[in-house]
């Protein structure tokens, strides 16, 4: 922010003891999260780094989970990911033409806002009930891939819709009046101009959201992650295995807890692969977004 | 449009609905105040006993220390980010604080549990509880020798490593990121007219932060700090990992506790459809939902001050 104004130029002449206390307090703690983030990198990876092979992330797991690989459990994390995905970005993304085009502000506008905002800041494991109540139950789903995913779309929606907003919003204002100039509805230049420029913010948005929802524990716990299957699950109605729940119940529930570290940290390498190498892919894209805008 | 405007509305409609439906039940069957203020969190024995206050105190005990880390840390990462770092540090910093905010809950959990409680009670409860006493005992001086040591030799043993203190030390990790990225966006949006003006007069650059910078920002740096609080409390892998699972009232940092998101997580796949403890776990669920929901209102409402403020201010 205020890099203009050089410190050399403002700095008191004499040595003050206080500004450089301050200062070196807050450039040492202000590195306190990347320290932790790489502690824990290089501890997980040191781990599992010799547990990952082509037969850990392609094999079934045998003997009681001792042993084998996390296929299915890969598998599982990819359905439920990818079917959250399909279901939460149509509805992410209209209301956030809805809120960037077509709101009027107040009372409704204000309300949708609220519900939003409150919506976001509900813990995971409440969503987690609620996908208990409604999916598995009332609407009879079961323990199972699509209930998981369901869940995992309320829980993920506040966020899609936010990014997808700024998106749109962050399209000129210029390329709407062109496009309205020429005689375009308004649906029309929707489609054909805002929809297309805003593409690349809400893919990126979008990855993000699937990285955050990949590592989701509690929403899947009562609503579709089982303990073991035996292959890859054949129908939406079947409970699936997934790799924070994996890591979860070998680390606390199973009998094996210490025969099977190697294959805990094994998968947790691969959850934070996942889940960081998304993060890192929506990260350099929207680098690159900011980068190229000529407008 | 206006219908699937109203999605959002409905969903978190909802989730109200069928919480507060299904936490009806153990509310008017065993009495609203006994089921929050009980002191016997005893869901499986016969007869069942289900006083949610221990896991109540558990949450708020977490939170609290939680809270005591993690909001210095998190400010001074926002404050070093927004103010202090140049150019590249920033670009760097920044993206690592954003992996951080979605790195996986469980592995942190998983962190805690095969790392950090073998060490407070392997190595460190045996320096801080034995070797340190004896050390001050022997100094024969009058306070170190006889109160510090008694309270060493007393409070700092660690019979187990998985506890409030370790299940915070976790959280801490959770909400830095959270704290930092708001609190972030709140200091950038000082203008940098205020900071022009406080340099003129010949401030230097912590005095233009402490006294110029942070009191403009302080309700969005607020807002982060609730939202920070409000992660923290809902915050269930963490928590179910490492604070150790006893449902009784915490009385110092190095017990175990039972957090509420806790208890639902652990017992919810054991709690037979439609019984007591069923209910009672959407209990525990609608208070956490009442309380976020309630953080959520706060900081909406001061946010919204807050830019109000903003707009007439701008330079």
């Amino acid at each position: 922010m205020n890099e203009h104004v050089p410190f050399e130029l403002v700095r008191k002449k004499r040595f003050n003891f206080k500004e450089n206390f301050f200062l070196s307090l807050i450039r040492t703690l202000g590195f306190t999260g990347a320290v932790i983030l790489f502690v824990i990198l290089v501890f997980v990876a040191y781990n599992g780094v010799h547990v990952l092979s082509w037969d850990f992330i392609t094999q079934p797991p045998v003997d009681a989970m001792t042993k084998g690989g996390i296929f299915p459990v890969i598998v599982g994390t990819v359905f439920l990911t990818l079917l959250c995905m399909i279901v939460v970005i149509p509805i992410g993304v209209t209301t956030a033409i809805f809120l960037a085009e077509y709101a009027k502000p107040g009372m409704l506008l204000n309300m949708v806002r609220m519900s939003i905002y409150t919506l976001a800041g509900v813990p995971s494991v409440v969503f987690g009930l609620f996908g208990l109540a409604v999916f598995v139950v009332v609407l009879n789903f079961g323990m199972s891939l699509l209930a998981g995913s369901l869940t995992l779309a309320v829980m993920i929606l506040p966020y899609i819709i936010s990014t997808s907003e700024e998106a749109i919003k962050a399209v000129p204002y210029s390329f709407k009046e062109a496009s309205l100039a020429c005689g375009a509805t308004k649906w029309q230049t929707i489609r054909r101009v805002i929809l297309p420029t805003a593409m690349p913010g809400i893919l990126t948005g979008s990855i993000l959201g699937t990285a955050k929802v990949s590592g989701e524990t509690a929403p899947i716990m009562f609503t579709a992650a089982a303990f073991f299957t035996p292959g890859i699950p054949r129908s939406l109605f079947e409970p699936v295995m997934a790799l924070p729940y994996h890591i979860y119940v070998l680390a606390t529930a199973g009998t094996f807890i210490e025969e099977t570290r190697p294959i805990q940290y094994g998968t947790a390498l691969t959850l934070i692969v996942l889940v960081l190498g998304m993060n890192l892919l929506g990260i350099i894209l929207r680098a690159r977004q900011r980068g190229r805008k000529a407008w | 449009m206006s219908l699937i405007g109203l999605f959002s509305v409905i969903i978190l409609i909802l989730i109200g609905f069928f919480l507060f439906k299904e936490a009806f039940q153990i509310f008017y069957k065993a009495g609203a105040l006994k089921v929050i203020f009980g002191k016997a969190w005893y869901p499986t024995s016969d007869p069942p006993s289900f006083g949610m206050f221990p896991l109540i105190m558990g949450t708020l005990s977490v939170t609290v220390l939680t809270a005591v880390i993690a909001i210095p840390l998190g400010l001074a990462t926002a404050i070093y980010i927004a103010e202090v770092a140049n150019y590249r540090v920033k670009e760097f910093l920044k993206p690592l604080i954003e992996m951080l905010a979605s790195f996986p809950s469980v592995v942190l959990g998983f962190f805690g549990m095969v790392i950090i409680a073998p060490i407070l009670s392997n190595w460190l409860s045996p320096v801080l509880s034995e070797k340190l006493p004896a050390l001050l005992r022997d100094t024969n001086l009058p306070f170190l020798s006889t109160t510090l040591a008694d309270f060493c030799y007393n409070k700092l043993f660690i019979s187990s490593g998985l506890n409030i203190f370790t299940a915070s030390l976790m959280l801490t990790v959770r909400a830095i990121p959270v704290i930092a990225s708001i609190a972030e966006d709140a200091l950038t949006a000082v203008p940098r007219t205020y900071r022009e003006a406080s340099y003129s007069l010949g401030a230097g650059k912590w005095e233009t932060i402490w006294k110029v910078v942070i009191p403009a920002a302080v309700s969005g740096l607020s807002v982060a700090v609730i939202l920070g609080i409000g992660t923290i409390i809902g915050e269930t892998m963490i928590v179910l990992m490492v604070a150790g699972g006893a449902a009784v009232v915490p009385h110092w940092i190095f017990d175990p506790a039972r957090p509420m998101p806790a208890a639902i997580a652990a017992e919810m796949a054991e709690a037979p459809y439609k019984s007591l403890h069923y209910h009672a776990l959407f209990g525990v669920g609608a208070i956490l939902f009442i309380f976020t929901f309630a953080l959520s209102l706060i900081s909406d409402f001061i946010s919204k001050k807050y830019r109000a403020v903003r707009i007439g201010e701008k330079v």
